[in-house]
């Protein structure tokens, strides 16, 4: 029997990964995901959860730990923030780059400099290009969730996946969650098998010099060269979106619970305007368009859930029939925009799509970001958008540009 | 149904020469004096740093010691190891290594 109870996304994830029967955790900890490691370390020591947890001296060392315990085929977890994640880098290209289906909680915090604990995505939008699948989520059930189907997702496809969720605004925040039982997670999810095991017994050098043209091994079988490798992992991101989709619907049929897939969407029927983002910030837009359409504005949310593989058949699709199109997202590409904003525009490319798009760029460095504020700039936005100005330029909300005075 | 290509992560049988034969690389060749070497000298397996500290394997912990020169690189770690100094850099090319 599934069971209800009260838990903070940390929770959330820690209870989804016991459920998942991971097999070696290995993370450092850093605010805001610290708990979650700490109740890993405490359910692995009590033998709650029978896994190893090995100790690290940094981010760097513990993905390494996850690349080789999931090379040998062990079902491995780890979880960080912020700039744990950005000393994680280098191994987050050789674990995609090698196919391995480690699965990992990105707590989302913002970026130094200047320092700063609190909640933007700054630290996942910058990972974007390194081959992870990047899956974000709305509130605790959906962590939970996400982080059970992230495997599934992995361990088919042969790719990392990232579950994403804001720092504080879901990691410490309290919330009724559903936690399924094991046999319907067992059933969901059986059990890993790695597609290269190393072992003593059969060595193998892994992840060689690999050279820019294919070329015959050691026994005379020809190999793929490096360009030929990284065609087969964006080719099998490309075809990830399908899996995705298909484990959501599974999901959805045994847990009783369809999170969307690649996308969802919230009284987007008959709406003039779409406001989108990823995670929480999609939330907050629910309230937003509650409260204009009370004024009699035609809104809607489009909720991304999947950012990479970016999803681009399903947003085309989301957003065809949108008047105007503003997407809210708590990051920036600097000197540029927003990089949803971006990935959204070239997803439009070619259709007809013709909507204004205008970005907002909020709640950086754990700047709340309020339903009603969302709710005004919207309002704001369209009537820019009736004068005449189809897009930009960015607006950051709520962020003041005068010089602080007493 | 789910495709597999068991060809999608780099990897090989460990073997000699994976990336070809190593020796034309090198511009120092070491050279041993088996009058000076220890296991040569006491007749007897002993020490051989240059075998534990050769990062390429190429050394053979043998009476007496052998390198493997169509693999060695050229490095020099085993000459710097070396506690009787029994191993020569001799550029290649040069005198002696016709």
């Amino acid at each position: 029997m599934s069971r209800t109870e009260i838990l903070t996304g940390n929770q959330a994830a820690a209870e989804g990964a016991k459920l998942c029967h991971i097999q070696v955790v290995s993370a450092y900890p850093i605010t805001p995901q610290t708990s979650l490691t700490e109740y890993l370390s405490q359910a692995i020591e009590s033998g709650e959860i029978k896994a190893e947890y090995v100790r690290v001296e940094s981010e760097h060392s513990a993905l390494s730990v996850c690349i080789a315990a999931s090379s040998v085929g062990a079902r491995a977890f780890t979880s960080t923030s912020s700039h744990g994640l950005l000393y994680m880098h280098e191994q987050l290209h050789w674990a995609a780059g090698s196919r391995l289906p480690i699965v990992m909680c990105c707590v989302n915090r913002g970026v130094g400099a200047p320092w700063s604990i609190f909640n933007d995505q700054q630290d996942s939008i910058s990972q974007r290009d390194t081959g992870w699948i990047q899956i974000y989520c709305r509130d605790n059930q959906e962590i939970i969730d996400t982080l059970i189907q992230a495997y599934r997702i992995a361990e088919i496809v042969k790719i990392p996946v990232m579950v994403c969720y804001d720092g504080f605004v879901l990691s410490h925040t309290m919330m009724p969650v559903e936690i399924p039982d094991a046999e319907t997670v067992d059933a969901f999810l059986p059990p890993y098998h790695a597609h290269t095991i190393l072992s003593p017994e059969d060595p193998r050098n892994i992840n060689p010099v690999t050279f820019p043209w294919r070329r015959a091994d050691q026994d005379g079988v020809m190999c793929d060269g490096y360009m030929e490798l990284r065609y087969k992992l964006q080719s099998a991101l490309e075809a990830a979106g399908e899996t995705i989709a298909a484990v959501g619907r599974d999901f959805a049929e045994r847990f009783g619970r369809d999170h969307g897939g690649l996308l969802w969407r919230y009284r987007t029927e008959d709406a003039d305007v779409i406001l989108t983002g990823m995670g929480s910030i999609a939330t907050e837009a629910t309230m937003a368009v509650d409260a204009l359409r009370e004024q009699g504005i035609a809104a809607g949310v489009v909720g991304l859930r999947v950012y990479r593989p970016f999803p681009k058949a399903a947003v085309r699709e989301a957003f065809r029939d949108a008047h105007a199109i503003l997407v809210m997202e708590k990051d920036i590409s600097y000197g540029y925009e927003g990089a949803l904003c971006s990935d959204l525009k070239a997803a439009f490319y070619g259709t007809e799509i013709s909507a204004p798009i205008h970005n907002v760029v909020a709640g950086l460095g754990g700047r709340d970001v309020k339903a009603r504020e969302l709710a005004e700039v919207t309002r704001e936005i369209l009537d820019r958008i009736a004068a005449g100005q189809p897009e930009g330029p960015t607006t950051w909300l709520n962020c003041r540009t005068d010089t602080p005075t007493e | 149904m789910e495709k597999t290509d068991p060809n999608i992560t780099a990897m090989c049988r460990p073997a000699p020469g994976e990336a070809g034969k190593t020796g034309d690389w090198r511009d120092l060749r070491p050279v041993i004096d088996h009058t000076k070497c220890i296991p040569s000298v006491k007749k007897r397996a002993a020490c051989y740093l240059c075998w534990l500290f050769c990062p390429d394997g190429v050394v053979k912990p043998s009476i007496p010691v052998e390198i493997d020169l169509e693999y060695c690189k050229g490095c020099g770690i085993c000459a710097e190891e070396c506690p009787a100094k029994a191993i020569t850099m001799i550029p290649e090319g040069g005198e002696g290594t016709t």
